[in-house]
């Protein structure tokens, strides 16, 4: 009988919220199948059944502490909708977009330089003591620093538009709770300038990581894939705040396009799996074996038929001569996430000089509805939350689908496709082998907490299991 | 009619009218006693105890005990304000409070008095975690009862200057519990304007729609302690 180990990677470092890596090898070694698992906890939907539509964006907010606003605005346009607002006055809506590119910025800031430098600066197999901020501090000062302040912006963005760094309240159905005062844009005018020039040395670096590995970065968990988003009505520029969902196919033709989220359940359909916990999302028109996509900031630079800011415009048309059409390299995500942060820069400088900021018309008022769908771009990809509400407040039904989960099909198969690379038919299995498993998974900047609903965050572990499904090997890294 | 006369708060002499109470002795004189079922304009009922003092050597409620002449009221002591922190505890134990996803976060006198007895440290006491329902029948209003503390104000205002009886305590003892006089609230004579739907101390009794409006740093207690405003007129 042939005999397979099994190698489980557990916990995944440095990936937000906790899962699980099983890799199985047969009787030769060799890699059979690897899966990354997500302990699903789904208590979140059930604790939210029976509370009060008005408390919905701040509750959550609790989903995940890595990125409670992309929760709090998801929420908040469903909510929009059951108080029957479709247009949000101006500054309620800029206040929501200020607080959204802020969050954008300071997530992507946080994965590249505390999450991804490291691996990025000393290699994949760098010894574990290695492979942290500090050391990327310790060697490269101005790097760290700037990494803790551009982070320390877009948090003091966060909290000058929802009134506290993480877990504030300001979007509220129909509208925003409060404005931006003159003070205070003007210290964020005085700093923006200054954050912008670092998004683009930031960006000069992970652009020139991914040109200069050019052969590594193709061979590293690169699959073709549909890639879906929402994109701007109309144009299809990049939109992170509102838009209509486009899914493009690997070579870039439309599988659906302009279409009103509303119907996203026309669109996606979610699948379930007996080893995991974890729903698969698929594209209706392609049935569940071809139907998956990815989401996140390269699926977004691919479905953007450009960017409305210039420079981010600029390195999006980089990034687009350099690929040849669409990318599908795991890595180049670190590329199209800093594009990103350029992006943001730009928009919040937009935004401060725009004195709709100071308005005093926050909330709208409609003819009261009983379902909200709310779509928003969040720093891992699209994200849906979809409610129920009923004529006492009270929700009534509640779905949700973060980006880890859009993308579990394109992790599970980066996950194979590194671990049949790099594990297969080796006689030991090094920590900096493993490490290159979990680099293909922090590539998609998964927030586990947040796709396995649970109220807080969750452990995650790495494990290797041969043909009998013995657990053979243990490989547990943690910082 | 008798005169004015003086009594001491932790040795600072007060002058009471005939008939005052401790408490309203000492707010007029601009000492804060910690209090959460009394309210302004209502009856006093002298339920919490968090107005504990010890006055003559006794424990008294202050918000109902007489003041008098050339009593000896310690108030803001260590072991008053143990007491008190016990008591405020037993309160968020005795229900379900999660303050970061409440609307009255900010708002709430029990929130603020848990600040301003420093109720920072995990407590001693068992979570009840009872089970208690969101009433959200009425058109107006909602009541969460996870944060009810049985302070018995909205049933006194109900009463007293709404002329209704919507609510009322049910059950005795440790199962005391304040309830609707009705299948549910929307099946009680309630209406939004009742004056009961104002004086709840706590995220329990719910103005529709009115959630996180207020932003975070022009909540009630965002510049202040509670009891601030009376220790500001020393
Ligand atoms: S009622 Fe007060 S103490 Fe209870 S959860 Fe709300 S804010 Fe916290
Ligand atoms: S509902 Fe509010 S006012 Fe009424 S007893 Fe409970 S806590 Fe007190
Ligand atoms: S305030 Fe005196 S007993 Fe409650
Ligand atoms: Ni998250």
């Amino acid at each position: 009988m042939a005999e397979t180990r099994l190698i489980e990677i557990s916990p995944v470092t440095r990936v937000e919220g906790h899962g699980k890596v099983t890799i199985h090898l047969d009787a030769e070694g060799r890699v059979d199948e690897a899966r990354l698992h997500i302990v699903e906890f789904r208590g979140f939907e059930r604790f939210i059944r029976g509370r009060l539509m008005w408390e919905v964006p701040v509750i959550v907010q609790r989903l995940c502490g890595i990125c409670p606003v992309s929760h709090h605005l998801a929420s908040a346009k469903a909510m929009d909708q059951i108080v029957g607002v479709d247009v949000l006055p101006p500054t309620a809506e800029k206040m929501r977009r200020l607080m959204h590119y802020g969050q954008v910025m300071q997530s992507h800031v946080l994965h590249f330089f505390h999450l991804s430098a490291p691996d990025l600066l000393f290699g994949f197999g760098a010894p574990a003591e290695k492979r942290n901020i500090f050391e990327v501090i310790r060697e490269n000062p101005t790097l760290g620093l700037r990494a803790v302040q551009m982070r320390k912006f877009g948090q003091e963005i966060i909290e000058a538009t929802a009134g506290k760094k993480i877990h504030g309240t300001g979007a509220i159905p129909g509208g925003i709770n409060r404005n931006l005062p003159v003070e205070v844009r003007d210290r964020f005018l005085g700093q923006v300038e200054e954050m912008l020039v670092w998004a683009q040395d930031a960006l000069a670096l992970a652009r020139g990581y991914v040109e200069s590995h050019a052969d590594m970065v193709a061979g590293f968990g690169t699959f073709p894939s549909s890639h879906m988003s929402l994109v701007r009505e109309g144009d299809g520029a990049l939109d992170l705040y509102h838009g209509r969902l486009r899914a493009l196919d690997a070579g870039g033709a439309p599988i659906f396009d302009m279409v009103d989220y509303r119907d996203y359940h026309k669109h996606l359909i979610e699948d379930v799996r007996s080893w995991s916990y974890m729903k698969f999302p698929f594209i209706r028109a392609l049935g569940a074996e071809d139907g998956w996509y990815r989401v996140g900031p390269l699926a977004r630079m691919n479905t953007a038929s450009f960017i409305d800011t210039p420079l981010a415009n600029a390195a999006h048309g980089a990034l687009r001569a350099f690929s040849g059409g669409l990318n599908h390299s795991t890595l180049a995500n670190h590329w199209a996430r800093m594009i990103e942060v350029v992006h943001c820069v730009e928009k919040i400088r937009e935004l401060l000089q725009d004195p709709d900021l100071q308005g005093s018309d926050l909330v709208a008022k409609g003819e009261r509805r009983f379902e909200g769908i709310g779509v928003i771009e969040a720093p891992r990809g699209n994200l849906i939350h979809h409610y129920r509400v009923d004529e006492n407040d009270q929700v009534t039904f509640c779905n949700l689908i973060v980006s880890t989960t859009h993308n579990n099909e394109g992790m599970n198969r980066a996950v194979k496709a590194v671990a049949v690379q790099h594990l297969s038919s080796q006689p030991k299995i090094t920590e900096g082998m493993l490490n290159h498993v979990e680099v293909a998974i922090r590539a998609y900047d998964p927030c586990l907490s947040c796709a396995t609903h649970a109220l807080g965050q969750m452990p995650l572990q790495v494990e290797i299991v041969d043909a009998a499904g013995a657990v053979i090997d243990r490989a547990g890294q943690c910082l | 009619m008798t005169d004015a006369f003086t009594f001491q708060i932790d040795g600072v002499e007060v002058t009471a009218q005939p008939g005052q109470t401790i408490m309203e002795a000492a707010d007029a004189a601009g000492i804060y006693i910690p209090r959460l079922c009394d309210h302004e304009g209502l009856r006093h009922q002298g339920g919490c105890r968090v107005c504990t003092v010890k006055a003559g050597g006794r424990s008294v409620a202050a918000c109902t005990q007489p003041a008098e002449a050339a009593l000896e009221v310690e108030n803001d002591t260590e072991a008053r304000r143990r007491v008190r922190r016990d008591l405020v505890e037993m309160l968020f134990h005795g229900g379900n409070h999660l303050c970061p996803i409440c609307e009255k976060s900010g708002n709430c006198e029990l929130q603020a008095m848990a600040y301003r007895l420093e109720m920072t440290a995990p407590t001693r006491f068992p979570w009840l975690e009872p089970c208690r329902a969101v009433d959200a029948s009425h058109p107006e209003i909602a009541l969460d009862t996870n944060r009810c503390i049985s302070c018995g104000r909205c049933i006194r205002a109900s009463q007293d200057l709404d002329g209704k009886g919507v609510f009322g305590y049910v059950g005795r003892g440790i199962h005391r519990r304040v309830a609707v006089n009705g299948a549910d609230l929307a099946h009680t004579e309630a209406a939004g304007a009742d004056l009961a739907m104002g004086v709840c101390p706590v995220g329990c009794i719910l103005r529709k729609g009115e959630g996180f409006s207020v932003p975070i740093g022009e909540r009630v207690f965002d510049d202040g302690l509670i009891g601030h405003e009376i220790e500001a007129k020393r």
